[in-house]
């Protein structure tokens, strides 16, 4: 298998996902299962090939430097899980 | 064995605009604003926003690079710098990687030559405290730091995002420092030059601009490159410098001992005056970079440029040279006028109304006038008192008008009524006098009346004239040209 | 429920109200939702009274009115909508309320488009069944034991059951196509770029494209029109003229095939191209020969054909799983229980990190933000993202060589007709190994068009799709209008209406 143990940890860590055992173990089959297929771009040469940049066109669609007022704390706050001091509030940062 | 240190500097600088770097947010002091009240869904990372590029943010960051002599990428690329903290609302923050703005510029600290490698645009993240049990708040900025303090029981964190998406610009130069003096020496250069540019006020304890020097040391003499510390958190001047000698010396000594310098982040702690470490249990460095799909390739033409290089005012270290070439200022009297743009700005101003000798004006802008302004808290800039004006006054001296102590009171009269020193003049009648008749008769006067300090004189206590001096002064209501007094009274008392 | 262009010509004679329109849209809902389960959240309220605004803005507005006003939309829940939840089929947002409305959806708004409600999704678009929504699977109006298709399958559902005329879907991998092809309706997916993302919840950036679902090429070409166009707000659309120039109504039907050509659009001098590389073993037997019929339809009506190749099809699965869940692993970091959504309490602020997404994300989207971030990952950039953008061009490419010869490109849009649920269990790749028809088209970033072409001996719609050059979605509703002129699949119900 392409994946190890480990690496599924690590890439779970990297994403700040936290799996059961059973989860590791299964996602560690069906991704690499998963790289198996994928594998099969090695086989072309791409070695002239530049990278496909972007879809958008070549303009480069700035927009004008104009202020307009913010949604307002209230509003933004609804959404907040918990909040305190007009701010979103969360557990400590430090461990 | 000698050790050199090796320190390369990267320079975040917030710009100004009026709005943020990807949304229309106004950019507010995340300082003194209250908090949450410049955010909308897309610089709080809302679920399908999109960012779109301020202009004025690429004029304000072409600029700087021009300015530092760098060559412009005529197309750059954004790219997405993936980590996880609570101040980055999207998880991940957008910066330029591969392609930045700009590469290779230069600037020169006296005759040293620094490098810049590259100056590149980003978004700034939003502010998070640190509230502890008893309900003191700290600034929690590290991300790196903050997963290996030990917080006290209890407690929790807020966060601001009034911050999040101000458009930064990072400056980054080879390792070419090799000492803490020069390390300050560019940091002051550059808050000069984005003062000139009107980027930002370029004050470390706000947090407008911060410093990061990446310092090595190594043998003297050799080549390679040893391992580099970074260092966050020095908010001021001062503790850039005192952070960076502390450094080195630490890696020296370190070495010296026998041990080997890590590499990791390193915090400056002021009230300690020392580092300590910040290294991290985690690897937080895999930033998984790769092009921001949601942004086309920033694209700028030869005409932009062309209207950018135009626009530039005179760079500071141009007007340095010019300063010290033209006037014949030293390096002190020269950085000093110009790294306050207002204050060599009037100084040329006052100048140029003919204000008469350069170390005149240079007296008198940079003593008298400036000690007005600074217990007054109007700056050059303000407009109080119009180099037209100043200048005018110091014509009054020259001609002889007016003696040096009445020019003072003039000045400070003029800088608190706004009246012009020719008004002052006239209505207090202060022209001085320096008739040789009326003066040969005052201090004719005042001989015969202090004949004792006469005597003294004549017996060989040369101090005395200076009180005779003052003597004659006061008869004349101060009014009398001190240097015919000082010749008439030299005159008589050598009889 | 009438098609859109059905429903307008109602409105315009003045022989149906919007509220009445609105109201029998409601009635559907609440008769066949229950079976179907096509919407997540539906505001009849807000939406009878807008109905009512757009009867008095048709009495009192000078001629013309707006040729959308007053006809009722579903929007697909991974679309905000300010004023309703979006949960884009996914715990991580439950009660989310966002404070802004999609532009596409503004312009359909000020168009006098009713929004009734959201509908049913693969959890953050991920998925060709609708069965990763976590609020439960879209049942297939055709066979209620068969999935709709996906990710747009709640809204492909609601139009196919006669629920709303229209509505929106996104379409990254084939969530538009798709869906249509297994409900037996018409869908878009439009050129990368033609419609703002702005308010589509992202998944894979360089690949979402919002777009329509209706009953004809007719009615989305209406839709279509006043969604599409440049958006401040998004960087990545572009404004490119769209002009419809065909007849849009449509011709009375009496169930009767009409072979009368006069009426019918003639396809002289299009030139549509079958590339070889969908034709493969493993087509469904049905499937490929309802599509070569269609094909001789369009030969009939005076297009020329030409085979054609895309030498690079078969890698674009591959590419694509490689770049929409890198993609998506950044576009889906900003859900850690700070700012919206519940949250998992924890100790510490990691805790709450690792808790919230790993409690609350299902598995297929974790699987693909940790393929994504596997193939962004130190040491592995090069040969996995980096490659696939090589190849990502080559496929571009190919699509660009062909255009060159040709107009349009014909093929089928799945392997198979609508499957059942369950069928493919925890097989992910077999559940990807669905989209190998439709994923070309969003790497290339051209536009694809999905309509009904037959039903299989199991009664099920069998789909094709026509693939133009980039902002040439006219040419498409062009052939699809000349095919639907002379042919009625569009317009079967299924029985469940």
């Amino acid at each position: 298998m392409p994946l190890t143990l480990q690496e599924v940890e690590h890439i779970a860590k990297l994403a700040r996902l936290e799996l059961t055992d059973e989860e590791k173990t299964r996602y560690r089959e069906q991704l690499s299962a998963i790289l198996d297929h994928v594998a099969q771009l090695q086989k072309l040469d791409t070695s002239s090939v530049p990278p496909l940049a972007g879809m958008s066109g070549s303009e480069s669609h700035l927009r004008p430097d104009l202020a307009r007022p913010g949604l307002g704390a209230a509003e933004l706050l609804k959404n907040a899980p918990a909040q305190a001091d007009a701010q979103f509030k969360i557990p400590p940062v430090f461990e | 064995m000698n050790y050199e240190p090796v320190i390369g500097l990267e320079v975040h600088i917030e710009m100004l605009t009026k709005s943020k770097m990807f949304c229309s947010c106004p950019v507010v002091d995340s300082v003194s604003a209250e908090p949450n009240s410049a955010v909308c869904p897309i610089c709080a990372g809302h679920p399908g926003t999109l960012p779109v590029l301020n202009e004025t943010v690429v004029d304000f960051a072409l600029r700087v690079a021009t300015a530092l002599g760098c060559r412009i990428n005529p197309v750059s690329i954004f790219a997405r710098k993936n980590y996880f903290y609570p101040d980055l609302p999207k998880g991940y923050q957008i910066s330029q990687y591969e392609e930045p703005l700009a590469v290779e510029g230069q600037i020169f600290i006296g005759e040293k030559l620094i490098r810049i490698r590259r100056v590149h645009l980003e978004e700034d993240t939003g502010k998070l405290t640190h509230v502890d049990g008893r309900g003191t708040a700290e600034s929690a900025e590290n991300p790196v730091e903050s997963q290996n303090r030990r917080a006290p029981t209890g407690g929790y964190s807020l966060v601001d995002l009034n911050r999040a998406g101000v458009p930064l610009l990072e400056i980054v130069t080879e390792p070419d420092f090799h000492s803490a003096e020069d390390v300050r020496a560019y940091a002051e250069l550059l808050r000069a030059l984005v003062r000139y540019l009107g980027v930002n006020s370029g004050d470390l304890e706000k947090g407008v601009m911060r410093v990061e020097p990446n310092i090595s040391v190594r043998p003297v003499g050799t080549e390679t490159l040893g391992t580099k510390v970074e260092i966050k958190n020095l908010n001021s001047f001062r503790a850039l410098e005192r952070g960076v000698a502390y450094e080195i010396s630490r890696q020296i000594q370190l070495i010296e001992a026998g041990g080997a310098v890590a590499q990791e982040t390193v915090g400056w702690d002021e009230a300690k005056q020392s580092t300590y470490s910040q290294r991290s249990k985690e690897d937080a460095h895999d930033y998984r970079y790769f092009p921001e799909p949601d942004l086309p390739p920033l694209v700028v033409s030869e005409s932009w440029m062309n209207r950018v290089r135009a626009s530039l005012p005179e760079l500071p270290w141009e007007r340095y040279k010019r300063f010290r070439a033209d006037y014949g200022l030293n390096h002190g009297e020269a950085w000093g006028l110009v790294s306050e743009k207002a204050a060599g700005e009037y100084f040329q101003s006052v100048l140029g109304a003919g204000g008469g000798a350069v170390r005149t004006v240079y007296a008198w802008v940079t003593g008298e006038l400036f000690s007005l302004m600074n217990t007054s808290g109007y700056g050059f800039e303000s407009g109080k008192l119009p180099p037209q004006e100043m200048a005018a006054l110091l014509k009054l001296l020259a001609d002889g008008k007016i003696n040096q102590n009445t020019a003072k009171n003039v000045l400070a009269e003029m800088f608190a009524s706004g009246a012009s020193a020719e008004s002052i003049v006239a209505a207090r009648g202060l022209a001085q006098v320096s008739d040789a008749g009326f003066i040969a008769q005052i201090v004719a006067e005042t001989l015969r009346e202090n004949p004792h300090e006469l005597e003294s004189y004549r017996a060989g206590k040369v101090t005395v004239a200076n009180f005779l001096f003052g003597q004659v002064m006061k008869k004349a209501a101060g009014k009398a040209n001190p240097q015919v007094v000082r010749a008439e009274l030299e005159r008589r008392l050598k009889e | 429920m009438e098609t859109l262009t059905e429903a307008q010509k109602l409105l315009q004679r003045g022989e149906i109200s919007s509220r009445e329109l609105t109201q029998q849209a409601l009635n559907q809902i609440s008769a066949l939702d229950g079976k179907l389960h096509a919407f997540l959240h539906v505001d009849g309220d807000s939406a009878l009274e807008q109905a009512d605004a757009a009867d008095q803005k048709r009495k009192s507005a000078p001629e013309p009115v707006s040729p959308l006003l007053g006809i009722p939309l579903a929007v697909k829940d991974v679309i905000v909508v300010e004023g309703m939840p979006c949960t884009c089929g996914s715990r991580i947002l439950q009660g989310y309320r966002p404070p802004f409305t999609a532009t596409a959806v503004k312009r359909l708004q000020a168009a006098g488009m009713i929004v009734l409600g959201k509908t049913n999704t693969d959890e953050f678009a991920m998925g060709s069944s609708t069965e990763n929504s976590a609020y439960g699977v879209t049942h297939n109006p055709w066979d209620l034991t068969r999935v709709p298709g996906g990710s747009s399958g709640g809204s492909a559902a609601a139009v196919a059951a006669g629920l709303v005329p229209a509505a929106l879907g996104t379409d990254t991998g084939g969530s538009i196509r798709q869906p249509a092809s297994f409900c037996g309706v018409t869908g878009l997916k439009p050129t990368y770029g033609r419609v703002s993302r702005y308010g589509l919840v992202a998944y894979g950036s360089s690949l979402d494209c919002p777009g329509p679902f209706g009953r004809s090429a007719a009615d989305v070409a209406a839709v279509f029109s006043a969604m599409q166009g440049r958006d401040p707000l998004d960087a990545t659309s572009q404004d490119v003229p769209f002009a419809m120039n065909f007849p849009l109504a449509h011709r009375e039907r009496a169930g009767v095939r009409e072979k009368d050509v006069e009426t019918a659009t003639t396809l002289q001098g299009v030139k549509i191209g079958i590339p070889k590389e969908y034709f493969i073993s493993g087509i469904q037997p049905e499937v490929e020969e309802k599509v070569r019929t269609a094909i001789l339809s369009l030969k009939e009506l005076g297009a020329e054909i030409h085979e054609v190749s895309l030498p690079h099809t078969e890698y674009a699965l591959p590419v694509y799983y490689l770049l929409a869940p890198a993609e998506a692993s950044a576009n889906l970091a900003r859900f850690d229980g700070v700012r919206y959504g519940p949250r998992v309490e924890g100790d510490s602020m990691w805790d709450v990190f690792y808790k919230t997404r790993g409690e609350k994300f299902g598995d297929e989207v974790t699987r693909r933000i940790m393929l994504g971030t596997y193939a962004l990952s130190a040491g592995y950039y090069d040969a996995f993202y980096g490659q696939a953008q090589k190849v990502r061009t080559l496929i571009k490419r190919d699509f660009e060589q062909v255009f060159a010869k040709v107009d349009a490109i014909a093929c089928p849009v799945a392997p198979t007709a609508a499957f059942k649920i369950g069928a493919h269990g925890d097989d992910p790749l077999a559940m990807y190994l669905e989209d190998v028809f439709t994923l070309p088209a969003n790497l290339a970033g051209v536009p694809g068009l999905a309509f009904p072409v037959g039903f299989d001996q199991a009664g099920l719609p069998v789909g094709m799709q026509l693939m133009g050059r980039h902002f040439d979605e006219a040419a498409l509703f062009r052939l699809a209008h000349a095919y639907q002129q002379v042919t009625d699949w569009h317009l079967a119900k299924p029985g469940i209406s």
